[in-house]
């Protein structure tokens, strides 16, 4: 009753602004409902939890990776391994259509898809001795899946890592005081290494505090950069220059040995993200602020300064991780199924980590929607859109019903510390001033503002980073296992001439998405954040096409809506989405139209390049709709056979084995 | 009263179990059980290099 309150508050209240209490307390009754009945539902009916099954960490435990682990902690483990910024960007975005878009797909998302899709996957990964999603796509959908699977695994880690530099490129810009506090965690990561290796050895918890209070330190000692002008000079970059700073910075990180810095600054990242999200659900229960962002915005219609296109799909692929994540599926296939003690917690683990990410998701709409809308647009708004100049800027947010001055945007930059807060597209700079005010109104009040905006900025900036420099990795090793199979030793990771060759190639090319999102006179977001919203939400239509291939031969196939709505849900999402980044005539939203458009105006320096960046980005989404559409079509072809007869429905689980859990604890 | 304590006794050591291996204290804590050795300098660049390979596999989230 009570949730049904409160959706229906968030749903048709129209004309007054809403407290974010009632978002707040639909998402907890949305939670509790989904957890408890249609969870269950799922454990019981479909997938049939068995607890007296060993699961691979008891039958296979070595002590390193398969240990049977208490699962409050594998549910502490799993949801520090999937939050990352995309829950709190794409929220913050998809806040220019209005609240009410955002907050009901984060939540309907959340229970129907997301939570669904991290819960199965993490199950059968358990019932498969922790195979990894390209294994299982590969075992039971067929060799396509599994190539699929792994190109799609790349692409979406090189455009996620570009657009995530973007981010920090854009919240870092001209901003003295918010790169000389990242510039600082340099140092104290350099001094957590020592601390770690030669003083205390393995007392993680314990420097991560130590480098807290460092940061902070560094966050307090930012103000007095910006106010010196010597000082101030020596921290201020233009994009560019940021830029090639983040790419030399990620090269370093991926081909030297640089555990001294990198593995600190993880822990760091870590300790920060994990204690800034607590605090910001607790300041925004202490505040409850009241949103000022309408329910609905004019720019449902497509026509919105943020990115381009209309309500469906952009919405949702803009949204993409607070609702349902492809990158999930890796982790839920990754460490995750080696940990679980008892089937029965992967419930709990996969179904209930991803309701927390979500929770977070709908904590980035509060962030986003408790300011004036006039002025999260001109943060938000590229110059391209709304002009250069302040007062043009203000003007033109102004004629569209949103009003706000140049003197008003003045003065919140003066509050926050900064010289300007015009054209800070990418969500992040948005999110830190939201954050800022919850933060500055339950805790210091005003005169705290600019340090906690810097909070967030740095909070923001410095985990990014550290999914640059582990996202880099990471990549290098997929290419490397691939290029092993061309040449045994490109897959050694200590053999240097590979080490250098696949990371200049992973950089260069998340590197090359970066520069063109620096360059862009739409800020970047416009063309990137979609093609990463695409690419993740295609890489959980190949998960979900898992799930139910799996369901199906399970001859569950009555239950297998569950798995296979979400799935049609995505696929409509996904290739409408890319039909119109591709197609579309607006020269906003299509890449092709926009390259024609340029094509057509007057020839720049840039042009040809600009030219080439919209029909690398269209040639791109072609190439992932289509291993998606094969992927689509081999499953098609599994569900067909199995449900006519005329293939065996054969599974690849591993024997069952009785667990000896049960018996040693009763 | 007792039970209450005990409650939130319980609840502390789970929220530090978990901190323990989301921050590889808990995973170096096994490998000195493993290896037989006691923490030191030495045994915690071992645990590095052998760890290191693993976790920079692992895929990181978006």
């Amino acid at each position: 009753m009570l949730g049904a309150a409160a959706v229906g508050t968030i749903a048709l209240r129209r004309g007054e602004p809403i407290n974010a209490l009632w978002l707040v307390m639909a998402a907890t009754c949305c939670y509790v409902l989904g957890y408890r009945f249609y969870s269950r539902f799922i454990a019981a009916k479909i997938i049939a939890l068995d607890g007296l099954r060993a699961t691979p960490a008891e039958r296979l435990e070595n002590g390193r990776d398969f240990l049977v682990t208490n699962k409050w902690v594998v549910f502490g483990h799993h949801f520090a391994a999937i939050a990352g910024p995309g829950p709190l960007v794409g929220p913050v975005l998809a806040a220019q259509f209005g609240y009410l878009p955002g907050t009901m797909w984060v939540l309907a998302g959340a229970v129907f898809a997301g939570c669904v899709q991290d819960f199965v996957i993490l199950l059968f990964s358990v019932r498969r001795d922790g195979k990894s999603l390209t294994e299982m796509a590969k075992d039971e959908i067929g060799i396509i899946g599994g190539f699929v699977a792994y190109v799609a695994v790349i692409a979406i880690l090189i455009i996620l890592l570009g657009v995530a530099a973007l981010i920090v490129v854009n919240a870092l810009k001209a901003s003295p005081w918010g790169t000389f506090t990242i510039a600082m965690t340099m140092p104290i990561a350099l001094l957590m290494g020592v601390y770690l290796r030669r003083i205390r050895p393995g007392k993680v918890l314990e420097v991560s505090a130590l480098g807290f209070v460092l940061v902070l330190a560094a966050i307090w000692g930012g103000q007095y950069v910006s106010q010196s002008d010597s000082l101030a000079k020596l921290f201020t970059f233009s994009a560019p220059t940021l830029a090639i700073l983040i790419m030399v910075y990620g090269f370093a990180a991926s081909a030297l040995p640089v555990w001294l810095l990198l593995a600190p600054r993880d822990y760091l990242s870590t300790f920060v993200k994990l204690g800034t999200i607590a605090l910001l659900g607790v300041g925004i229960v202490a505040l409850h602020p009241t949103l000022h962002m309408p329910a609905l915005t004019r720019f449902v219609d497509g026509t919105g300064p943020v990115f381009a296109g209309k309500i469906f799909p952009f919405a949702f692929i803009t949204i993409a991780c607070g609702a349902i994540s492809g990158f999930h599926s890796l982790i839920s296939s990754g460490t995750t199924p080696k940990l679980i003690a008892r089937e029965t917690e992967t419930r709990m683990v996969g179904y209930g980590a991803m309701m927390a990410e979500s929770a977070v998701a709908v904590m980035a709409i509060i962030a986003a929607c408790v300011m004036q809308p006039g002025i999260y647009f001109a943060i938000n708004s590229p110059a391209g859109i709304v002009g250069q100049a302040p007062a043009t800027a203000a003007a033109t947010i102004s004629s569209w019903g949103f009003p706000v001055t140049a003197a008003e945007m003045q003065t919140l930059a003066h509050a926050v510390g900064e010289q300007t807060l015009y054209n800070r597209t990418g969500g992040a700079p948005a999110f830190a001033v939201g954050m800022a005010h919850i933060f500055s109104h339950s805790l210091g009040g005003e005169a705290l503002m600019a340090l906690w905006y810097h909070f967030a900025i740095m909070f923001e900036a410095l985990f990014i980073l550290t999914i640059l420099d582990a996202g880099t990795r990471v990549a290098r090793f997929m290419v490397q296992d691939a290029f092993a199979h061309v040449y045994k030793p490109l897959g050694r990771t200590s053999w240097y001439p590979s080490i250098l060759a696949t990371s200049a190639l992973i950089v260069g090319a998340w590197g090359y998405f970066l520069w063109q999102g620096v360059k862009d006179p739409l800020g970047g977001i416009n063309s990137l954040w979609p093609l990463f919203g695409i690419s993740n939400q295609l890489l959980a239509t190949v998960a979900l096409c898992v799930a139910t291939t799996i369901i199906i031969k399970m001859h569950r196939v009555k239950y297998a809506a569950v798995t296979l709505v979400p799935l049609a849900w995505l696929v409509a999402v996904t290739f409408t989405a890319s039909w119109h980044k591709m197609f579309d005539p607006n020269p906003r939203v299509g890449f092709l139209a926009q390259a024609q458009t340029l094509a057509a105006g007057p020839a720049t320096g840039a042009t040809a390049r600009l030219i080439f960046n919209n029909r690398l980005d269209a040639t791109v989404t072609g190439v992932l709709v289509v291993l998606v559409t094969l992927v689509l079509v081999e499953s098609l072809r599994q569900w067909w056979g199995i449900l006519n007869g005329s293939r065996e429905a054969r599974m690849r689980e591993s024997p069952f084995v009785r667990t000896r859990l049960v018996e040693e604890q009763g | 009263m007792n039970s209450g304590i005990g409650a939130f006794h319980n609840f502390a050591a789970t929220v530090l179990a978990m901190l323990r291996e989301i921050f590889d204290e808990a995973a170096y804590a096994r490998f000195l059980r493993r290896a037989g050795v006691a923490s030191s300098s030495k045994a915690y660049a071992a645990f590095r290099r052998e760890f290191e390979e693993a976790k920079v596999r692992r895929p990181r989230c978006c």
